[in-house]
């Protein structure tokens, strides 16, 4: 089988969910492609849950339209849309076992008997719970029933396979040995896999492509990498790791950088999606973990330097955190790797910190 | 926000005639599903009641006078102020009664099971059987007078049943598992750390008691006694087997005038009846837990 | 506070409480005592135990007629309160809050109007519908006092359901039809069956009505048994007494297992 055609291409046009006043959904535009892991992330009341449950059936669009595979499906009813959906309380129905849970799509098509053993067999096999066949959800682990979740949806062979916050119920380890689990089913599949969480370290370990969600739109959409080192505006680059936020204002434009005057200094910063004028105020963002002191640079130290004072210094194992003040006031957290090598700062140490254009955004 | 979509339209709201343009319909299936019950209990509840009731402003014409001449029947005010006193009697008995039986049920939870039975084994006994027995041991050669005898207190038997006493303790052992359900129920949602707070402050029982638990609980308090208080107001079989024969509350005073076909009369009871009962839980309904109560009323 | 102090502070309530109890179950046990007297007359304790009421119960048709009456009536209001009653708490569930409302104050309303204005109202009409002393009377209006047990039961076990389940049904390619029988009929089973139990206690237990509209033509146990205590207070109503305490007492056992198992089923998923 060729995996192009085993996964759905899904499209999303204009797409808008109200609700009396309330846009929940406000113009998403989307197009996931065949055997793609797309990942919707955002936080609670973002849209991103509404956007699921209309591409599964269970909310009409109030304009806009949804298409699998070219086809329009707004007017078709969930049950005939041949989507598998895993719930984000897995919702296993509680009066069956495990192998008629997963059975209950094949009987729906209805698939004969034997056939239908040996296929729930083989979703068990998948998952890794062979043998369970036989117990019912209330005496299955939390990450269990979550595996008998995933059996049940893809058992059938959909084409398309929806998940809302799947793992949000389970511990952090668990989580994460499912998410790697995940990956590889997909990779196995070879289906479209559309994945709804708040949580953006599962969407960027996870994830082909994660569109970020805010207030009822897309805020921008792209792979992992281009989302946390390109991230085109404040909401997204706030809400994927943690950024510096600095005033600046645009003195210079040169190709696709910017030179901007930057608490007292002048920064360069990469503008990949505004043009702003010169004069204008703007906001440059950066990543804590991307700047450095400027003498751990061993005399490489590139080009954005600024002057600052230590406010708070933190030790956490592995790295240590700085909060730091620059000249006009402006608050920058810096994070280093913590090696006895390194002399550590003390608060009040004035101090000269560096780091790259490339990681230099305007937003 | 979905989430709480679902939830407010309910199980199932989203099924069926849902999709493409007919959405936006109203759907008509719930009031099909609901139509054959309406109807029924239109027919055979409703409308014979409100029947019933309409005679008391049409018998003999169209009029007020059954209501009007009320303040000046002197058997209607002294059964009205009879029903109420043996109301508000079995009440307070019972919520003396069924407040500690509430806080054991409660805080002893090794005895709790067997308490519950005991609670439960008369609470799902009939009204008529749980009358015959306080019969049984009132009566003038019952189990209560002959224990009194043997013990040599007294000489003849005491004239207990058939006197409004006898209706008091039959009603109240009857209603006392209606105040100490709402009770214990109150008394379960009180955070037990609070309890544990006070007393580490060094606080003795009584003014945990006084100061933590009662004034938590009286959400309990209020729907219990709401609930005896109106389901007494409403009592026929027990006070007309153990009772007084001149003590009568409402409801065997419209049974009788029925029986002799006053239909104008009793109807004009039963409407103030009805009213007083209706009257009290609206203007009750509001305090907390008290609506609850009459909702889980199911025995 | 002295040793002795401390143990009169437990002590005391516990007698009190124990003191209480005794008030709620003796008369309950009185009555299953005496109904096993041998005595011709009520006494007691009784001189000696024997079946001799049970005889009396089981061998007169006085009273075997009515019992018959009052379990078929019982099964007939079953069936009748609880498919009307069903099928109305699945639509209210789904109406809008206005309408729910008031179908569920017309539907509920048995439970709070005072017994005596049911009783007099139904036979006011049923005298006109010429149904006093026939047993279609005594179903029709038992029914009406029996669906608001029905009606909360199953709307309590409806709103017990994740809608997610319905959902993850209908995604798993189940037609509303089937997402019904399969899944939303299923789960409400235990509430449906809970109903049913009350619905018979209601129907099997219910004297007010059954006064004023069972006549001559259909005479129920409570009623029979009503008649019997106007003129005497002999065992053999404490041995019918005993024997219904028993069934009620069972079906209500039933009635509160089947609750604990739809609880469990559901909390130890969450």
């Amino acid at each position: 089988m060729n995996g192009a055609a085993r996964g759905a291409s899904v499209s999303l046009a204009d797409l808008e969910k109200r609700y009396d006043r309330t846009n929940a959904v406000d113009g998403v535009s989307l197009d996931i492609r065949s055997g793609e892991f797309l990942t919707l992330l955002g936080p609670s009341g973002s849209g991103k849950t509404t956007t699921l449950m209309m591409i599964a059936g269970f909310e009409t669009p109030s304009a806009g339209d949804i298409a699998i595979d070219g086809t329009s499906v707004v007017a078709m009813p969930p049950y005939r849309r041949n989507i598998g959906m895993v719930f984000q309380n897995y919702a296993l129905f509680p009066h069956l076992t495990v192998e008629d849970n997963i059975g209950f799509p094949l009987k729906q098509r209805g698939v004969p008997k034997a056939e239908r053993t040996k296929l729930v067999a083989e979703a068990l096999e998948l998952v890794q719970l062979p043998g369970y066949g036989g117990r019912y959800p209330r005496q299955l682990s939390g990450g269990q029933q979550q595996r008998v979740a995933l059996a049940r949806a893809i058992v059938f062979k959909p084409r398309l396979l929806l998940m809302d916050e799947p793992l949000g119920a389970l511990d952090k380890q668990l989580r994460e040995n499912l998410q790697l689990e995940m990956r590889r089913l997909h990779a196995d599949l070879g289906i479209t896999f559309i994945y709804v969480t708040h949580d953006q370290e599962e969407a960027l370990t996870m994830s082909d492509r994660i569109a970020v969600m805010n207030d009822g739109k897309v805020a921008q959409v792209g792979r992992p990498e281009d989302l946390y080192d390109r991230p085109c505006n404040r909401f997204v680059a706030g809400f994927i790791g943690e950024s510096n936020f600095l005033p600046a204002v645009v003195r210079d434009l040169e190709d696709d950088v910017v030179v901007a005057e930057c608490e007292g200094v002048m920064v360069r910063a990469l503008c990949p999606t505004l043009r702003p004028a010169s004069g204008s105020k703007v906001t440059l963002t950066t990543r804590p973990e991307r700047l450095r002191f400027a003498d751990a640079w061993n005399g490489n130290a590139p080009q954005n330097r600024m002057s600052v004072t230590v406010t708070e210094a933190v030790f956490a194992g592995e790295r240590c955190r700085y909060l730091l003040r620059a000249t006009d006031g402006t608050s920058i957290v810096l994070k280093e790797p913590s090696s006895a090598a390194i002399r550590r700062r003390q608060v009040g140490d004035q101090a000269e910190i560096a780091w790259s254009v490339a990681d230099t955004i305007l937003v | 926000m979905s989430e709480a979509v679902l939830r407010e339209r309910g199980p199932l709201a989203r099924i069926g005639l849902r999709s493409g343009p007919e959405a936006r319909a109203p759907n008509l299936m719930p009031y099909l599903l609901a139509a054959p019950l309406i109807l029924f209990m239109l027919a055979f509840y409703a409308m014979p009641v409100v029947a019933m009731l309409m005679r008391s402003v049409s018998d003999p014409t169209w009029t007020v006078a059954n209501y009007a001449t009320l303040p000046d029947d002197a058997v209607f005010l002294k059964t009205f102020a009879n029903t109420f006193y043996t109301s508000l009697i079995v009440t307070l008995v019972s919520l003396l009664l069924g407040y500690p039986v509430a806080m054991a049920l409660v805080r002893a939870p090794r005895w709790a099971p067997i308490i519950l039975v005991l609670i439960m084994l008369p609470f799902w006994t009939s009204v008529l059987v749980r009358s015959y027995a306080w019969m049984v041991l009132l009566g003038r050669h019952g189990l209560f007078n002959e224990a009194l005898i043997a013990a040599g207190m007294i000489d003849r038997p005491l004239r207990i049943l058939n006197t409004p006493l006898a209706t008091q303790i039959a009603m109240s052992h009857i209603l006392l598992p209606y105040m100490i359900l709402p009770i214990a129920n109150a008394l379960r949602q009180i955070d037990p750390s609070l309890l544990r707070a006070a007393s580490g402050l060094g606080s003795p029982p009584w003014r945990t008691f006084l100061q933590v638990t009662l004034p938590l609980s009286m959400p309990g308090v209020a729907a219990g006694v709401l609930l005896v208080f109106v389901l007494a107001l409403g009592f026929y079989i027990t006070p007309a087997m153990v009772g007084g024969p001149r003590e009568i509350t409402i409801s065997m005073l419209i049974a009788q005038r029925v029986d002799q076909l006053d239909w104008a009369y009793a109807a004009t009871l039963s409407a103030v009846l009805l009213a007083t009962a209706l009257a009290i839980i609206g203007a009750f309904y509001r305090l907390p837990g008290v609506g609850n109560a009459f909702r889980m009323n199911a025995r | 506070m002295t040793g002795l102090g401390m143990m009169g502070a437990r002590i005391l309530p516990a007698t009190v409480v124990g003191l209480i109890l005794l008030f709620l179950a003796f008369p309950i046990l009185v009555v299953i005592v005496v109904s096993f007297s041998s005595a011709t007359y009520l006494t007691f304790p009784p001189p000696a135990f024997g079946l001799k009421w049970y005889d009396a119960y089981f061998g007169s048709a006085d009273w075997l007629r009515p019992t018959w009456l009052s379990i078929w009536v019982a099964a007939a209001v079953v069936v009748v309160a609880t498919l009307l009653g069903t099928l109305a708490a699945l639509g209210i569930a789904r109406l809008p809050r206005a309408a729910r409302v008031v179908v569920a104050g017309l539907v509920l309303s048995p439970l709070i109007v005072p017994g005596i204005v049911v009783a007099i109202g139904i036979y006011y009409a049923f005298a006109r519908y010429g149904l006093v002393g026939s047993p279609v009377g005594l179903i029709i209006a038992h029914t009406c006092l029996a669906v608001p047990f029905v009606v909360t039961s199953v709307s309590a076990s409806l709103a017990g359901i994740d809608p997610r389940l319905e959902q993850a049904a209908l995604s798993l390619g189940a037609t509303p039809r089937a997402t019904f029988f399969q899944v939303t009929l299923p789960l409400i089973r235990p509430g449906v069956l809970v109903g049913a139990l009350f619905a018979f206690i209601t129907s099997f237990d219910e004297l007010v009505v059954a006064l004023f509209i069972s006549g001559s033509g259909a005479v129920t146990l409570p009623r029979r048994m009503w008649d019997d205590l106007r003129f005497q207070i002999d065992p053999t109503i404490a041995a019918v007494s005993t024997l219904t305490i028993v069934l009620t007492v069972a079906l209500m056992w039933g009635a509160h297992l089947l609750r604990k198992h739809a609880e469990r089923q559901v909390t130890k998923q969450a």
